[in-house]
């Protein structure tokens, strides 16, 4: 006998990391700091869900050596320490970001599952904010003065 | 008891923005300005300085601030910590000394001075006494480097920066403390909080950690709707204010640049981050996952809650030593075809440094506008793509093989792939390389050769 579906999983679609969190990233040595914050309170579940160590180690495949993740919720933020990322690191590296501080975006590029209505929002957001950026003077429609 | 102390951050780094410690003086009340000049390889570079010159050594930067940063000292009562003295603080301090002297300041000024976190006078009598100095990254013993060995210094913490406010320095100056010591030190002189209430170092590690890069905590490199930073030709640098009950309000004075806010803040408090539960500092550790933050205005955070646990037995040594040579060369080819033109070029290269003999420990090549900073992430580029750079570094432990790859670059311009330009800066520079070694040693070794002493201009 087939099992009665009791509780149905809500839907997921992917959605890239840029749209749901912001980053910095640091050194130490040869590691990389990546710390992840949610835009929004409500997607850091997502974030801690979705950015699991096994995908990001894949991610940053043939990049980094080994792969470690501490999370703070006080935060909504995950911090992951991206071992073996800088060439050496520090003044030996050859590297145009030696210091890893552009990795942050890196991991932006990454795509996780999120529930729909997460999903939406996000993007929602962010359309809003581009929208706002290209809104200059000169173009903002105004009501013509009497 | 103090009720409220406001600590103004005035330099993140050697080479900071040189207008922001005077626009954290005049810009409205502050109590103390503390100014960060050490970062992981400054004391190395410092260290070259001073073996050639034995008077110099220090952030130099800092003694041409004063000139124009001691009559507000004076006028306004407030006090300056800074670690600017790197592996010469006595000669950072004479150099203060001589530049108040000829200033007509209307009164004397009191320089505090900390020195014994400079141990490579005493780096052979520490290894026979059987302290290994291994290096925390790679589990190498430091004998492996000794003869190479540039600079060791200790990270000191707050204690003595405590001590010289206590004995009235109008300027603290140090050399290796640690950046969040420098925040620290006046909340616990003027709080007067016991150096075991571990919530209170606590707190102040992470007011130091907010504040010790500077305007990365209040605009600056803020990723978080970047677009909507405004102001950042002037960007207001952060400001602490402390309350006797470890809470504290991150702000920036009226009328700058930039912004304070909880992304802000928070975006900096990730920045460098290991293990959030133990920041570990010679003071004590900080739980960061305690950290509770709440807008209470505009531009203004209120940070509360956290706590921590008690100091460890070992501080971190930093020592510099000599790794060998490296060299980066770049030239510029346009489309049509320009990423095709960059990698046949680095194809060239690649093979007559092989043909001359040359060896490398590395060779990297980078196409910038395609690959440099997000690697294999970026995807294939535009197939029309404007320009590429091709950048391509080398490193060896000789200085010959390096020398000759900076010979190869200009060769390519007329022997190598077509539409090459971007060149006009010459021969790329042999750079020597000063490598960091991270150890940990124990606090007794270090403690008794602190020393606090203070001159009066």
């Amino acid at each position: 006998m087939v099992p009665k579906r009791t509780a149905r999983s809500p839907k997921t679609v992917p959605v890239q990391l840029r749209y749901l969190a912001h980053a910095r990233s640091g050194d130490k040595g040869d590691t990389a700091n990546v710390g992840l914050i949610a835009l929004e309170p409500e997607y850091y579940d997502a974030l801690v869900k979705g950015v699991t160590v096994a995908r990001v180690r894949k991610h940053f495949r043939g990049m980094v050596s080994g792969v470690e993740r501490f999370e703070l919720p006080n935060l909504n933020a995950l911090n992951f320490l991206l071992h073996g990322a800088l060439d050496g690191g520090g003044t030996i590296s050859l590297k145009t970001d030696a210091q890893g501080k552009v990795y942050s975006t890196a991991m932006l590029r990454m795509e996780i599952p999120v529930p729909v209505g997460v999903a939406r929002k996000a993007k929602r957001s962010a359309q809003v904010a581009v929208r706002r950026s290209q809104a200059t003077p000169g173009l903002r429609r105004t009501k013509p003065k009497k | 008891m103090t009720q409220t102390i406001r600590i103004g951050s005035g330099q993140g780094f050697w080479g900071d923005w040189l207008e922001a410690p005077m626009r954290q003086a005049q810009g409205g009340p502050i109590d103390y300005l503390m100014m960060d000049y050490l970062a992981e390889v400054t004391m190395s570079i410092m260290q070259k300085q001073k073996s050639r010159d034995p008077s110099r050594g220090y952030a130099r930067d800092f003694v041409t601030l004063m000139e124009r940063l001691l009559p507000e000292v004076v006028a306004k009562g407030f006090k300056v910590v800074s670690n600017a003295g790197g592996v010469n603080p006595r000669g950072c301090a004479d150099a203060v000394v001589a530049v108040a002297r000829g200033l007509s300041l209307g009164r004397s000024v009191r320089i505090g001075l900390v020195t014994g976190d400079d141990i490579l006078d005493r780096l052979d009598e520490l290894l026979a006494a059987g302290h290994a100095l291994t290096n925390l990254d790679t589990g190498r013993p430091l004998s492996d480097v000794r003869p190479a060995i540039v600079s060791a210094n200790a990270y000191l913490g707050m204690q003595p920066m405590v001590e010289a406010l206590a004995g009235g320095a109008d300027v603290v100056i140090t050399g290796r403390v640690t950046d969040t010591g420098l925040t620290l030190a006046p909340m616990f002189h003027e709080f007067g909080w016991d150096v075991d209430d571990w919530d209170k170092v606590a707190a102040g590690t992470v007011a130091g950690h907010i504040i010790e890069c500077g305007a990365q905590a209040s605009g600056g490199n803020l990723l978080y709707h970047w677009r909507s930073v405004k102001g950042l030709a002037d960007p207001g640098f952060p400001i602490v204010e402390a309350d006797a009950d470890g809470t504290f309000v991150i702000t920036k004075h009226p009328g700058t640049g930039g912004v304070v806010s909880c992304q802000s803040v928070t975006e900096q408090l990730v920045y460098e981050m290991g293990d959030p539960h133990n920041y570990i500092t010679p003071d004590g550790v900080a739980d960061f996952t305690t950290i509770q933050l709440e807008k209470a205005g505009r531009n203004r955070v209120r940070v509360s809650g956290v706590t921590g646990g008690p100091r460890t037995d070992m501080l971190k040594v930093s020592i510099a030593y000599f790794y060998g040579y490296k060299a980066i060369g770049s030239l510029v080819y346009s489309w049509p075809d320009a990423y095709a033109k960059a990698q046949a070029a680095d194809k060239v290269l690649r093979r007559r440094l092989k043909d001359l003999g040359l060896e490398f420990e590395q060779i990297l090549t980078e196409y910038v506008g395609v690959d440099a900073t997000h690697g294999k992430l970026a995807g294939d580029p535009d197939p029309d793509i404007a320009e590429v750079e091709l950048r391509i570094g080398v490193r060896a432990t000789e200085r010959a093989p390096v020398e000759r790859f900076t010979r190869e670059i200009a060769p390519l311009v007329l022997t190598g792939p077509p539409s090459v330009t971007g060149f006009a800066g010459g021969r790329p520079a042999v750079q020597e390389i000063v490598a960091y070694w991270p150890a940990l040693i124990d606090r007794t070794e270090i403690e008794p050769h602190v020393r606090v002493e203070w001159m009066d201009t």
